[in-house]
């Protein structure tokens, strides 16, 4: 087998699940994820497991059913084609009844009872079973020619804190259920799960909380025996001056900096002038980007230490949108092709 | 704070009054909800310290907080009981903080009302081993379960809770509900029938349909699992009525005047539309909303100075900065002419005098070197007022929405807050309620 390429690649994990700490865009990134994967007539299935509607929200689409929907073409032609899920626990509950049991009318009557709820909602584990089965069957799913149907299945998964515990379920309920059908149920997924058909990634941003979160999750990962993949460092923005550059600046330059702004038509330079008001509030502002430029220069050393390879998306200066979204998936090839 | 003032439209929401919620001796417990990432916790944190040195006996009840937080509030260990922060207070406040320990909460609920023998049965049972340790959902049952034993305790005169980082902002209102449901439910008499009536014998007094029932659930769960899911409903049985009934008084609880929900959301389009659902919900279960926090806010003391003006500017100063040119005088004379979209009506720019700099040519090094940094600092100002435009055009959207909800407006800190220092500054920000410039 050939080393493993991260994009490209026929040995590629085929599961990507993609976590990260709320706020950071792991919903984003793995959309990017679905579409950069999805070259050259490749498929992809990006699902989501927590019922947030952020796909459908991200595309722009009234929100998905329980249905496997194409949603997107890949970036740069080549017929890549991204298709969405929203996984259901409840329906997937019924379907995996239906599928191994046959039970089309005791399913509704576990329904009417609440028994469909119990397990969907209360029963230790089972949720996280259902959902993570689903993807995994999604994983494994082939053709009548024998091919797979989704070359990769990118899961927008949940957050960075929850995302061991959620992943490792299965292992847990096998270990509750000894034996019978759940067991090995929730055994085949955890075959998957820890194989190196998948990944797990983890998106952060260059701050103190999510970096510390992605240090931890990694070590949880690492310690449950499941294969982590990437870190993505998310919303990077430009650096525009340095700190020593600034300092200097703020130092001894406040009248030069005044005739500047004035000589550019921002009004007098002179006390109390428009371009002298305004340099004060422009240092302040430095100042404050010189000491977010020193915490993430910071937080790029913890990552770095973390012994993990790292992708990096920009800031986007629109907010996120459709085209935002294909910017971000065409980052990602380019980044993935140098590393090749 | 603003100078500029000029962003100030009809859809600007109503100032929540930070501090009068806080003083007011009726508000009992303030709820901070939200999406993940917004700063629940360190608004929930801020929020108590504020109040404690406001003179109020405050406990803030925190679920996951950040471990260098939790140490400067001293409340890293799980002991699951509150415990006073040192060097908060004054005037007769004090500041109790705790950290939610749920797997705690719960055996202590099992303890408290099961005789000895029968919570031993209990908490040695597999299944609700794996329920207590922290599936989807208990941590939401027992945050609020450990907030209705804060509030019957009397001991404080404010709570401050903060919520469970959930697949969605909404899972600590349902849960117990949830639970509710499913305890009066047809399904746990299913499954505790044969427990119950104890084993075979007893069998044949279940009706047919009932044995169907567990017939396919032992098929499909395997024996093993539905004898332990049985023999824990049974040995919990007794303790399903205070259950209910517990949750039921949480739920009114919250829904009581003394209840005050601060919606807590980050100015981006994912936070703020959770947030939105939010309001919606709690106004249909009729829970005191008081307002949204929107953290993290950009500002301004430079507002009058547009994106657009910024960046012109910065390209005439990159582009003009080596060859000493024209534009030293045709600069002040621009600014004269133009309608000044950016910068404010300003009589005194035209014909500024010591506009052109003279030495310019004599030392055209240095000066290109001012220039440059000048050039950095209007576009690092350009980028900011773009920044402070997309998130006000974020929650203009909002506040659209709801323009009933009253907003306090958390001014950005450039790192992230762990110590009490930090929490006081957070909370000076939210109860000045609006940043520089917006």
């Amino acid at each position: 087998m050939p080393e493993r390429e991260w994009l490209g690649s026929d040995a590629v994990s085929r599961l990507q699940v993609v976590s990260g700490k709320g706020g950071t865009g792991k919903t984003t990134v793995a959309a990017a994820l679905a579409l950069a994967l999805a070259r050259e007539g490749r498929r992809t299935l990006l699902v989501e497991v927590e019922g947030r509607q952020g796909i459908a929200q991200l595309f722009g689409t009234e929100a998905l059913p329980y249905e496997e929907r194409k949603i997107a073409v890949a970036p740069g032609g080549g017929g890549g084609e991204v298709y969405a899920l929203a996984i259901d626990a409840e329906r997937a509950l019924l379907d995996y009844l239906q599928m191994f049991y046959k039970l089309g009318s005791a399913g509704r009557a576990l329904k009417k009872l609440g028994a469909i709820d119990f397990a969907t909602t209360i029963a230790p584990g089972l949720r996280d079973v259902l959902l993570t089965g689903k993807a995994c069957e999604a994983v494994r799913r082939k053709d009548k020619a024998g091919r797979f149907v989704y070359d990769h299945v990118i899961m927008d998964a949940p957050p960075t804190g929850r995302i061991t515990r959620f992943l490792n379920v299965n292992d847990e309920v096998a270990g509750l259920a000894r034996f019978g059908p759940i067991h090995n149920q929730a055994q085949a997924v955890m075959k998957v799960l820890k194989s190196p058909d998948t990944a797990v990634h983890l998106v952060t941003l260059l701050e103190e909380m999510p970096v510390q979160e992605t240090a931890d999750g990694i070590a949880e990962l690492v310690e449950a025996g499941l294969p982590v993949g990437r870190v993505f460092v998310n919303m990077v923005r430009p650096h525009h001056l340095d700190e020593g550059t600034l300092r200097e600046a703020a130092e001894g330059h406040r009248a030069d900096i005044a005739r500047a702004l004035s000589r550019v038509g921002l009004g007098g330079a002179r006390r109390g002038g428009l371009a002298e008001r305004l340099v004060e509030p422009l240092l302040a502002q430095a100042a404050e980007h010189a000491s977010r430029v020193e915490l993430e220069r910071e937080q790029r050393q913890v990552l770095a230490g973390l012994d993990v390879p790292t992708y990096e998306l920009p800031l986007l200066g629109s907010g996120m949108e459709l085209a935002g979204l294909y910017e971000l998936a065409t980052e990602l090839r380019k980044q993935a092709d140098a590393d090749e | 704070m603003s100078e500029g003032g000029n962003t100030v439209g009809l859809d600007t929401p109503a100032r929540l009054a930070v501090d009068a919620l806080l003083d007011d001796p009726k508000t009992r417990i303030i709820v901070c909800c939200g999406a993940g990432g917004v700063g629940k916790t360190t608004t929930a944190a801020a929020l108590g310290v504020r109040a404690a040195e406001r003179g109020r006996k405050v406990v803030v009840l925190t679920i996951d907080p950040a471990r260098r937080l939790a140490q400067s509030m001293g409340i890293d260990s799980l002991d699951n009981t509150p415990r006073k922060v040192a060097g908060v207070g004054g005037g007769g406040g004090e500041l109790h903080a705790m950290m939610l320990d749920m797997k705690r909460t719960f055996d202590e609920i099992v303890e408290s009302h099961a005789d000895g023998e029968r919570a031993r049965a209990i908490l040695a049972n597999p299944f609700y081993q794996s329920l207590s340790a922290g599936f989807a959902g208990t941590q939401e049952y027992m945050a609020m379960e450990k907030l209705g034993q804060l509030r019957s305790k009397d001991d404080w005169d404010l709570i401050v809770v903060d919520t469970p980082p959930s697949r969605s902002a909404l899972d600590f209102l349902d849960a117990p509900k949830r639970l509710g449901s499913f305890l009066d439910g047809k399904f746990i008499r299913v499954l505790m029938a044969p427990a119950k009536v104890g084993g075979r014998a007893g069998m044949k007094f279940l009706n047919v349909g009932m044995s169907m029932m567990t017939g396919t659930l032992s098929k499909l769960m395997g024996a093993s699992l539905l004898k332990d899911v049985q023999t824990f409903v049974a040995a919990m049985d007794t303790m399903f009525g205070g259950f209910r009934t517990r949750a039921d008084a949480t739920f009114r609880l919250l829904q009581a005047p003394g209840t005050a929900f601060l919606v807590v959301a980050a100015p981006e389009p994912d936070a703020l539309r959770e947030a939105a659902y939010f309001v919606e919900r709690l106004a249909a279960e009729r829970m005191p909303l008081a307002g949204l926090v929107l953290n993290r806010v950009h500002g301004s003391d430079a507002a009058r100075l547009s994106a657009e003006r910024a960046l012109a500017a910065a390209e005439n100063l990159e582009e003009g900065g080596i060859v000493d040119q024209e534009s030293g005088k045709a600069g002040p004379r621009e600014a004269a002419d133009d309608g000044s979209p950016g910068v404010d009506g300003a009589p005194q720019t035209s014909g500024e005098p010591d506009a052109p700099d003279p030495h310019h040519t004599d030392d055209a090094r240095a000066v290109t070197e001012v220039d440059e940094i000048t050039a950095g600092l209007l576009r690092l100002h350009a980028e900011r007022m773009q920044v402070i435009a997309r998130e006000q055009r974020t929650r203009d959207r909002f506040t659209s929405l709801h323009p009933e909800v009253a907003v306090a407006q958390v001014a950005a800190l450039p790192g992230d807050v762990h110590d009490l220092a930090g929490l006081r500054a957070i909370g000076e920000r939210l109860a000045a309620g609006v940043p520089a410039g917006t």
